[in-house]
């Protein structure tokens, strides 16, 4: 049973949403054990929304168990974006998604484990004492990141399950394709921002996981919207309604044989007819311009964690910059501290021309080539990651440049704000592969009801 | 470019991270690798084209300036043991 379907059953009261509630939180704290899906598990709160809803069974999602990446604010509840920073901090508001998500009947499960701040693709970067999430095939292998958690629980969960994630540079699409999961990052400004803790604020996505693109759709129906609380949220027009021409990059297929052949294969058995084009600026510079304008915009967005407030806290017998700095240093992960640094540096007087500004324009010139390949296509397939899922031993070995390398194929359309949804194109050595699916900003409609129908090689 | 030790403390210094001895000898080679491939965005030719800041176009999000519930004071503090008489407690300026 899916989640539409059983939302529908909730409403219909043929289902004990209190005591399907019991059962499923007794499955994830099993499964939590072994493969660290969760930061937190809402126990108390779900039960007492699923009393609630009992009484009065109603809403969009009714009775749907959903779990909420730990960078979104959730009332009452532990919320640390997988920092140490953050530990302890329980927000006293709910991020506009996740408020809405309730006032439709979702019953929240807990707070999905994460690479600490989003920083990396992987989920290997996990936050001082947090466990690394494992992948639900293989657990010697990664999840992928930076929602790792997410797509861990969205393929292991027997039971309907909705995931609220959230992607600055591929952090849905790219765990989503390594867990074999739909994984939907919408137009950035689509969903408000309001209670998302800051990685990037000019690319950071809400958006969503779920088995299936229809199960997407659900939520972002839900979640989407104009917020007077994020005056970046935007509610904007789709040109087309439905998906006519395809395109595949040229550069994009440049990967692994096996993930070429099986996106190719599952565009083949769809009966998918697609043009080859070439996006050289996509493809060569949008890696370098993403890592620049994240990691200053995170250097800025971090300064405010400091070990008082909230969160971490230490004994106040040092002086201002030197309690600052300590609490800093004893509480982010090296990935944190090396992104501050990269920022902090490309912002400084003296290279800020030659990095940041010099990465904003290079921004504009990726998006003006976006738009000029979406005037004559509907949508841009292609793989979702050039790899099957690695083994975390090979990831350790890897240095930070090989990893930020990894992300080729997902920071462009992050980037340019353009919506995109990773779907299962088929399986190689019992690992999932992913097929990205890029439309045109506010395209969603058409993006998941493109997703919707396509059947795996 | 190359990024050197005496400026990689600089940056530190300016970002409030202290830098153990270890940490500067795994981060510095690192950054230097990650900001020299980086440093392909020099070979763009970018003259005349204007910085993104935002992917897309937005507008301004307006509301009446009318006083809204706003969080109480038990809401501001609940975060922190850190309080006194209704301020955050810091570390001392001067």
């Amino acid at each position: 049973m899916n989640a539409i379907e059983f939302a529908e059953k909730v409403r219909n009261k043929e289902i004990d949403v209190v005591e399907h509630t019991e059962k499923i939180l007794d499955k994830i704290e099993k499964i939590n054990k072994e493969f660290h899906y969760f930061n937190t598990i809402s126990r108390e709160l779900a039960v007492e929304q699923a009393k609630k809803l009992k009484k009065s069974p109603k809403g969009k999602l009714a009775g749907i168990p959903v779990s909420v990446k730990d960078c979104i604010c959730v009332k009452d509840v532990e919320t640390t974006a997988g920092s140490k920073i953050l530990t302890g901090y329980k927000p006293v508001y709910n991020a506009t998604a996740v408020e809405k998500a309730i006032k439709e009947g979702a019953i929240i499960i807990g707070k999905t484990s994460q690479d600490e701040f989003g920083f990396g693709g992987f989920n290997t970067n996990v936050g001082i004492g947090f466990e690394m999430p494992r992948n639900p095939f293989d657990k010697l292998r990664c999840t992928g990141g930076s929602s790792g958690g997410a797509a861990g629980i969205t393929q292991l969960a027997d039971f309907p399950h909705i995931a609220i994630a959230e992607s600055t540079g591929g952090s849905i699409a790219c765990p989503a394709s390594f867990c074999g999961v739909a994984g939907m990052t919408p137009t950035y400004g689509l969903v408000s921002r309001y209670g998302l803790i800051d990685y990037a604020s000019s690319m950071d996505k809400i958006g969503v996981m779920a088995k299936s693109a229809g199960e997407c759709r659900l939520m972002l129906n839900v979640i989407k919207g104009r917020d007077a609380k994020d005056s970046t949220s935007i509610e904007g027009k789709a040109k087309i309604k439905t998906i006519r021409s395809v395109a595949v990059i040229k550069e994009a297929i440049d990967v692994d044989d096996d993930v070429k052949n099986t996106v190719l294969k599952c565009l083949e058995k769809n009966e998918i007819e697609y043009d080859i084009i070439s996006l050289p600026l996509v493809a060569k510079y949008s890696n370098p311009a993403y890592y620049i304008l994240a990691a200053s915009e995170a250097s800025t967005n971090l300064a405010r964690y400091s070990g008082f407030k909230y969160g971490a806290e230490f004994t106040l017998d040092e002086d201002y910059n030197h309690y600052f700095s300590s609490a800093r240093s004893a509480c982010f992960g090296k990935e944190a501290k090396r992104r501050i640094l990269m920022g902090t540096f490309a912002r400084m007087a003296g290279f800020r021309d030659a990095f940041y500004l010099k990465a904003a324009k290079v921004r504009t010139m990726i998006i003006n080539e976006y738009k000029e390949a979406f005037k004559h296509y509907d949508l841009i397939a292609g793989p979702t990651m050039p790899c099957i899922a690695p083994k975390l031993a090979e990831i350790s070995k890897l240095t930070p440049l090989q990893q930020y390398m990894m992300d080729k194929l997902t920071v462009g359309p992050n980037l340019a704000g353009l919506p995109h949804i990773n779907v299962t194109a088929g399986f190689s050595k019992g690992l999932p592969i992913g097929m990205m699916l890029t439309g045109g900003h506010f395209c969603e409609d058409a993006l998941l009801s493109f997703a919707e129908v396509i059947r795996q090689a | 470019m190359m990024l050197t030790q005496d400026m990689l403390e600089k940056v530190a210094k300016n970002a409030r991270l202290n830098l153990t001895e270890k940490e500067m000898d795994e981060f510095l080679p690192q950054l230097k690798d990650v900001l020299n491939a980086f440093s392909e965005l020099s070979k763009v030719d970018a003259k005349d084209i204007e910085p993104s800041v935002q992917p897309v176009i937005l507008k301004n999000v307006m509301r009446e300036d009318k006083p809204e519930k706003s969080l109480s004071g038990e809401e501001v503090f609940a975060n922190t043991r850190l309080k006194k008489d209704g301020y955050f407690k810091g570390p001392r300026v001067i």
